[in-house]
């Protein structure tokens, strides 16, 4: 199954496609035999010794045997450990309820925040955007929030303060803005200085010098959805030479 | 029947189609899917936030709504509804997305026969765009039998009109069973038999048209 599946990273699959677990008609002598395991991520889903696809994508593949369908799907679904761009929607005691585009509002609580304490409450409005962690995402639980790590420091997380532009943009660019080599992020390093912030939800909040320029940058992001490398590099060289 | 399936299999003759994904902004997966001169819009919401009335505690609540080009949609669209909802419930995975809420809304723009099939196959493709855990595909395939008892695959509204039986089947793309059978008129069980068998010979190429359309949207991205 294991070559199967490296045979096919990169190749587009629809659901409903399978690999079946085949075993090796040979066997090892000098190393020690040691079962394959595979890791699915999103998109493939184990039925006993088979492997199904369930989303349309592309197959991806991490080392040692980590795969997963790369999808452009716009809808956000929530997963433990992702940060995510979230609206304060409701203010009730002593949790607030968060937008984040999914399929439930989530709760985030007052004293999830850095340096909350009972007395010391931070200062959330509602309408106020957060930039938040899942600490509980399960298909059966009310999605939880905090704007801490687990040493209790913020790590960049917390309440967003003013200026700035938020926007949507597919959850396919999001991922492809925050693998670690990221084209388009060193592409836009080189046009203007700016604070860029991603949700994992799609969102994203640019703020530069000026509305200019955030606008400038937030088009700019918008049409990389739609272009090849070689167009998107062209576009930024004609902006950086002052087109716009 | 292996007879059959070789008579069949030179005269499977489908109208020229076509489809594009994610087309629309708003909705979370859309696709239009034309049928020669049919067409439809299919745009799906969700998961999403649902009504507390129509929550099911373990799988999502699919809704499906059809609107007719003119006026308001009446007894034909539910019926097309319901035979849409059905299938979709067969291949999509629900119990993945408990208490929240799917809604397709099909749009038909031009009704020039095989029109349910057309929706069934609006309906798959924005459901994979929309990128909803489904456990396979499924495509409508409709087939008439004239008054000489011939097969003819997706017929026109003029050769609907003159038909004897109409069927319409949505097939699976995993073992090409039948998912949902529409029917109308007379015919006996030998002529269903070689209709399903027709249609599913038919389905393949619409699953490889499935798959070369889904290959040109991520051509971008590979």
């Amino acid at each position: 199954m294991l070559s199967t599946l490296k045979r096919r990273v990169g190749e587009v699959l629809l659901p409903g496609d399978e690999f079946s677990y085949d075993g090796d008609d040979t066997i090892s002598l000098t190393e020690p035999v040691r079962p394959e395991k595979v890791l699915c991520g999103p998109g493939l889903r184990r039925s006993g010794d088979r492997l199904l696809v369930c989303k349309s994508g592309v197959l991806r593949h991490k080392q040692p045997n980590v795969f997963w369908m790369d999808c452009q799907q716009k809808r956000y679904v929530h997963a433990k450990g992702e940060t995510v761009i979230g609206i304060v929607t409701v203010k009730s005691g002593d949790v607030f309820k968060v937008d984040f585009g999914g399929s439930e509002q989530a709760s985030l609580s007052y004293l999830a925040f850095e340096g909350a304490t009972k007395r010391n409450r931070p200062n959330v409005q509602v309408g106020d955007l957060v930039f938040a962690q899942f600490i509980v995402a399960n298909k059966d639980m009310e999605p939880e929030l905090a704007c801490i790590g687990s040493s209790g420091r913020a790590n960049g997380m917390g309440v967003f303060g003013g200026g700035g532009l938020l926007f949507r943009v597919s959850l396919g660019l999001v991922r492809r803005l925050l693998s670690p080599h990221s084209e388009v992020r060193s592409d836009l390093e080189q046009l203007f200085p700016c604070e860029l912030v991603i949700g994992m939800n799609g969102r994203l909040w640019v703020r530069s010098s000026s509305v200019h320029q955030t606008l400038v940058i937030a088009n700019l992001l918008q049409s990389c959805e739609s272009m090849t490398p070689l167009q998107r590099r062209e576009l930024f060289t004609r902006v950086q030479q002052g087109a716009l | 029947m292996a007879v059959m399936e070789a008579r069949c299999s030179s005269s499977v003759m489908l109208r020229e189609f076509a489809c594009e994904q994610n087309f629309l902004s708003q909705p979370d997966g859309s696709a239009s899917f034309v049928h020669g001169d049919t067409s439809v819009y299919a745009g799906v919401y969700g998961p999403a936030e649902v009504k507390v009335s129509k929550e099911i505690y373990d799988r999502a609540t699919l809704e499906v709504l059809i609107q007719p080009k003119v006026g308001l949609p009446g007894v034909r669209e539910r019926s097309q509804e319901q035979c849409v909802r059905e299938t979709c419930e067969a291949s999509l995975l629900l119990s993945l997305h408990p208490r929240s809420s799917l809604t397709l809304i099909l749009q038909v723009l031009h009704d020039d026969g095989s029109l349910l099939s057309c929706l069934l196959n609006a309906a798959c493709m924005s459901l994979m765009d929309a990128g909803l855990p489904m456990s396979c595909l499924f495509c409508g395939v409709t087939c008439a039998i004239d008054a000489d008892g011939q097969i003819i695959t997706d017929p026109t509204a003029a050769q609907e009109k003159e038909s004897r039986a109409l069927m319409t089947f949505a097939i699976d793309s995993k073992k090409h069973n039948v998912l949902m059978t529409s029917t109308k008129g007379s015919f006996s069980v030998n002529e269903l038999q070689q209709c399903i068998a027709v249609s599913q010979k038919a389905s393949e190429k619409l699953f490889q048209f499935y798959r070369d359309s889904v290959r040109r949207r991520y051509s971008k991205t590979l």
